[in-house]
């Protein structure tokens, strides 16, 4: 890779901090922390999908031993504020345990407290709970008619957003294409499932006023949300940040946990701790992913090129809203994927439902979005009896239009779609693929090829939320790093959030070590508490390597400045002249007259009177970074600056169902992934190949489906199926780094890499392969027992 | 109940509720936290030890049930403070793991399946670790992780394990 040659450190093969402590059992995840004298909750949950709470019997439960204390809503109601939501919303309030009326089978009602969390399940049992069973609804197209059960009686309907931004000349540009269609494509609910549920330990210092929070969180302003529902002060709520989170993918947002345990360690004047078991994860956990539903219209010519689009998104979020219906937002900036679609018309519905309410997953609604654009590309090629990969190329952004601005006003950064194409396709022939697919056809399989372009927008400034709920004005989403070098000449450097297994302490230490020409492994990296922490947005939006990599980045270059200065008025030579090399700095017309790092540290720390004039003692910067390209506010049509970076990638696969069976297997599963300059490639690597591993269980086994009494009917990993081993193929992954010239080294997001596009290239491969059949289909997952019965049926159809 | 438990080389004599599943026992009893809770239905392998060298999981199994077994959790296959095993330096250097939760699983797996097989092909290993789902990594750098410590341990004449 010529283009990294450039870097010492960076883009090289090296090892990640993180996975000493992993490997040995010692990660710090919340469930190890055991605080003294800690006490734990279960919950009582509402077993219907409506219905009003007549009474609570809390007598027995408070009659076992080693029971503490049994709270209802009501209670906590009165000593909290509703959780925080995205829109404003005020009569679709969010709160830990239902009040009055509990609206999804599942909702916690009642939180038990007791010495061990098997007595708390013990007496969570006991509790008697008198419900009068309401009507519900299930269904966002049901629940957005008229005469819908209303989920929220005092909203006076269900629809949260609704929502139409149009983007260009959209009517011109329909009437003036020769040709239409439309589609209709259904993403089912499901989610990242973390292999840790999750769970928060909280204790209350009365003397102190302080209330410590250890939690498995993934979330942006979690303090804020803490402080603000609590009622305290967010400067009396201490995060511990190093706390391994034991995955998340964006889902684990756990505030009502957090709440509810920090009102109760408050009340009862010791710690407690509800750690999710699996069922409470899965179904009162409020970490479903989005349920959501496209109709589509594409204007296009007779050569495959894609004029307009029209696009209605309706999404399920749910019986409550936290930040979900925004995960409409976030699309808009990447709404015609890698095209040139010149308008765009984009309705954004989101209604409330009975069923789990939902959370941010991976990609906060992207990849759902790029499943439907990609399916609406393969149609076009359909209907015009031309090759998909064709009338990709003929649709793709060219590497000469960069920077290149989509209808919706983001511009993408930088990219080579068709060059890293071209290389997928040197590595592995299309025509060969092509051959391959009919030859296993004319065994009698079915077999067809999945091409899928999709842009993972990374870097993540938060406008839409902007967009969605104009009073709202965040224009900013920082993140930050200090660095301080000690008496002694150690490095240490900060970094202020969780993280939950992107390797955030090995970003921080390799850029570091690439500016100041120092071994990495001689950067430690520490994450403060929250009251000790400089702001971070978390790592959501695939934004770490951008904005915590850039932050520490700029850090690293105040502490090379001020060592330089340093350096330079001890060398008696202007600072121009003055060179900074792997901690040393030397007189650039003699470069034998050069301080040695301990000797700048020595000054620095000790010297004062050999430091420069008014400059400041220590070696102790920090830098908050503002996100590159951000700052602005939508214009009035709904026009935003949304991500400054886009990275691509391109799946090329092949998928085989035996007719029989109706299963889909991946026979052959190749990438091409450009996400910039790569930091740490292993990183990277695993991300890709991780997302890929979410995409195949999303695009075919996972989903919280609901019966039509309302209950979520996969409560376990038998029946919600997460892929192992064996379902997860051998996938090659191509490269290609077309450096960002929005950050600091050229790199992109990649966290949801793979992630993006694997859903669509499944879905367009299956449809591929029913194609001779004549059959089609557009609602994922693309289960099995669906495919087998429309195989059946099809054939049979063409046998009579 | 009393119970007579041999955990990585050591004897506890314990007193436990008979419901108490064996990783509940080492986690809040012996306070070895590597094996971790994950589904607690026997699905996601999460809380694998080896009993008697096999790979089994420790929330279908009552504290009970294990006495007169050899358990040997995570921390029993550490060589010492700052030290890793073959297999564990395999995993660091392929990065076979992301948030480390089902990591220590995943290692003992692999010491138990290299120890009955020191030269697996992919498809041993893939089928190995199918009973233990990772959502991070889809698995790829965990399988390089196992065959290369295979490759590295046929080259030491080490057994497994030492």
């Amino acid at each position: 890779m010529s283009e990294t040659s450039r870097f010492t450190f960076v883009s090289t093969q090296r090892r990640v901090r993180e996975d000493r402590r992993f490997v040995v059992g010692k990660g710090n995840f919340v469930a190890d922390i055991d605080v003294p004298n800690m006490k734990h909750v279960a919950l009582v949950t509402c077993p219907y999908p409506a219905a009003r709470i007549k009474s609570i019997d809390k007598n027995a439960a408070l009659a076992m031993a080693g029971v503490h204390y049994v709270l209802d809503g009501a209670e906590l109601a009165q000593g909290t504020l509703p959780l925080m939501t995205g829109l404003d919303t005020p009569n679709v309030p969010r709160r830990p345990l239902a009040v009055d009326i509990a609206r999804y089978a599942g909702e916690w009602v009642v939180a038990v407290v007791a010495d061990s969390r098997a007595l708390a399940e013990d007496a969570a049992d006991a509790v008697r709970i008198d419900y009068e069973k309401l009507p519900f609804v299930l269904d966002a197209e049901m629940a957005m008619e008229k005469d819908s059960v209303l989920v929220h009686q005092a909203h006076g309907s269900n629809v949260l957003l609704d929502k139409t931004f149009t983007w260009g000349e959209v009517d011109k540009d329909f009437a003036a294409a020769p040709r239409h269609l439309k589609l209709r494509v259904k993403w089912g609910r499901s989610s990242t499932v973390p292999i840790e549920t999750f769970g928060v330990v909280t204790s209350w210092d009365p003397w102190r006023e302080i209330l410590d929070v250890w939690a498995s969180i993934q979330m942006p302003r979690y303090n804020d949300q803490i402080g603000s529902a609590l009622k305290v002060p967010v400067s009396s709520v201490r995060v511990h940040y190093d706390v391994d989170v034991g995955g998340s993918y964006g889902v684990k947002r756990g505030i009502k946990h957090t709440v509810l345990c920090g009102y109760l360690s408050r009340r009862l004047g010791f710690p407690v701790r509800l750690i999710e078991d699996r069922l409470e994860n899965m179904r009162g956990g409020d970490a479903h992913g989005p349920e959501r539903l496209f109709d589509v219209e594409a204007a296009y010519g007779d050569d495959g090129v894609i004029h307009s689009m029209k696009m209605r998104a309706l999404e399920n979020v749910g019986a409550y809203a936290g930040r979900s219906p925004f995960q409409l937002g976030k699309p808009v900036g990447a709404i015609v994927g890698p095209y040139r679609i010149k308008s765009v018309q984009y309705r954004a519905v989101a209604v409330v439902t009975n069923k789990t309410t939902q959370e941010a997953v991976r990609g906060f609604g992207q990849s759902p979005t790029n499943v439907a654009i990609e399916r609406v590309v393969d149609e076009v090629a359909n209907t015009l009896g031309l090759d998909p990969m064709d009338v990709r190329r003929r649709n793709l952004i060219r590497t000469e239009d960069f920077p290149y601005t989509i209808p919706s006003g983001t511009t993408y950064d930088s990219g080579d779609y068709l060059a890293l194409i071209d290389k997928v396709l040197a590595h592995t022939s299309y025509e060969e693929l092509k051959k391959k697919r009919d030859a296993l056809r004319a065994q009698g399989m079915l077999a067809g090829i999945g091409i899928a372009a999709a842009l993972e927008p990374s870097g993540g400034n938060a406008t839409f939320e902007a967009l969605l709920n104009p009073n709202v004005t965040t224009s900013t989403f920082m993140d930050s790093c200090r660095i301080a070098v000690d008496g002694l000449g150690s490095i240490t450097a900060t970094m202020h959030t969780t993280s939950s297994g992107q390797g955030h302490e090995t970003l921080v230490g390799t850029v570091i070590g690439e500016v100041l020409g120092l071994d990495p492994e001689l950067v430690r990296v520490v994450r403060p508490d929250s009251l000790n922490s400089l702001p971070s947005g978390t790592p959501v939006g695939s934004r770490m390597a951008i904005m915590l990599g850039g932050a520490a980045f700029e850090a690293a270059q105040k502490l090379k400045t001020k060592l330089t200065a340093i350096g330079a008025h001890d060398l008696g030579i202007p600072p121009e002249r003055a060179v900074y090399e792997r901690g040393e700095v030397y007189d650039r017309n003699a470069p034998d007259k050069r301080i040695k790092w301990a000797d700048l540290v020595q000054i620095a720390h000790r010297n004062y009177h050999r430091m420069p004039p008014d400059m400041e003692p220590g070696l102790a910067v920090s830098h908050v970074m503002q996100v590159p390209t951000g700052g602005k506010l939508p214009t009035a049509d709904g026009r935003v600056q949304m991500y400054p970076c886009t990275s691509f990638e391109f799946h090329m696969i092949l998928v085989t169902i035996d007719p029989a069976l109706g299963r889909p297997e991946i026979a052959l599963y190749r990438i091409g992934h450009d996400c910039g300059t790569v930091i740490n490639p292993k990183i990277v690597r695993g991300m890709t190949m991780g997302g890929i591993a979410h995409g195949i269980g999303a695009a075919l086994y996972e989903e919280f489906a609901y019966d039509p009494e309302g209950q979520m009917i996969a409560q376990s990993f038998m029946d919600y199926l997460l892929p192992s081993s064996h379902e997860v193929p051998p996938v090659e992954i191509i490269h290609q780094v077309t450096p960002s010239p929005n950050t600091v080294l050229g790199q992109k997001g990649s966290g949801e890499s793979g992630y993006l596009g694997a859903p669509a290239a499944i879905a367009n491969a299956v449809n591929d392969a029913l194609k001779p059949l004549g059959i089609s289909i557009n609602t994922l997952p693309l289960r099995a027992s669906v495919l087998g019965d429309m195989i059946a049926e099809a054939t049979a159809k063409k046998a009579s | 109940m009393h119970v007579k438990l041999s955990v990585n080389g050591q004897a506890h004599a314990l007193d436990v509720e008979p419901r108490t599943t064996l990783l509940d026992t080492l986690r809040d009893t012996l306070k070895l936290t590597g094996a971790h809770a994950g589904c607690e239905h026997g699905v996601c392998g999460a809380c694998t030890v080896l009993v008697d060298g096999v790979a089994v999981r420790s929330c279908l199994m009552f504290a009970p049930q294990a006495e007169g077994s050899t358990i040997t959790t995570v921390e029993g296959v550490t060589p010492g403070p700052g030290e890793l095993s073959p297999i564990q330096d395999a995993f660091c250097e392929t990065h076979g793991m992301q948030c480390g939760y089902c990591t220590p699983a995943m290692v003992l797996v692999a010491h138990a399946l290299l120890a009955d097989n020191p030269a697996p092909t992919r498809e041993e290993i893939v089928e190995a670790i199918s009973g233990n789902i990772c959502r991070c990594t889809g698995y790829a750098q965990i399988v390089e992780a196992i065959a290369l410590a295979a490759e590295r341990l046929r080259g030491s004449n080490r057994p497994v394990g030492a």
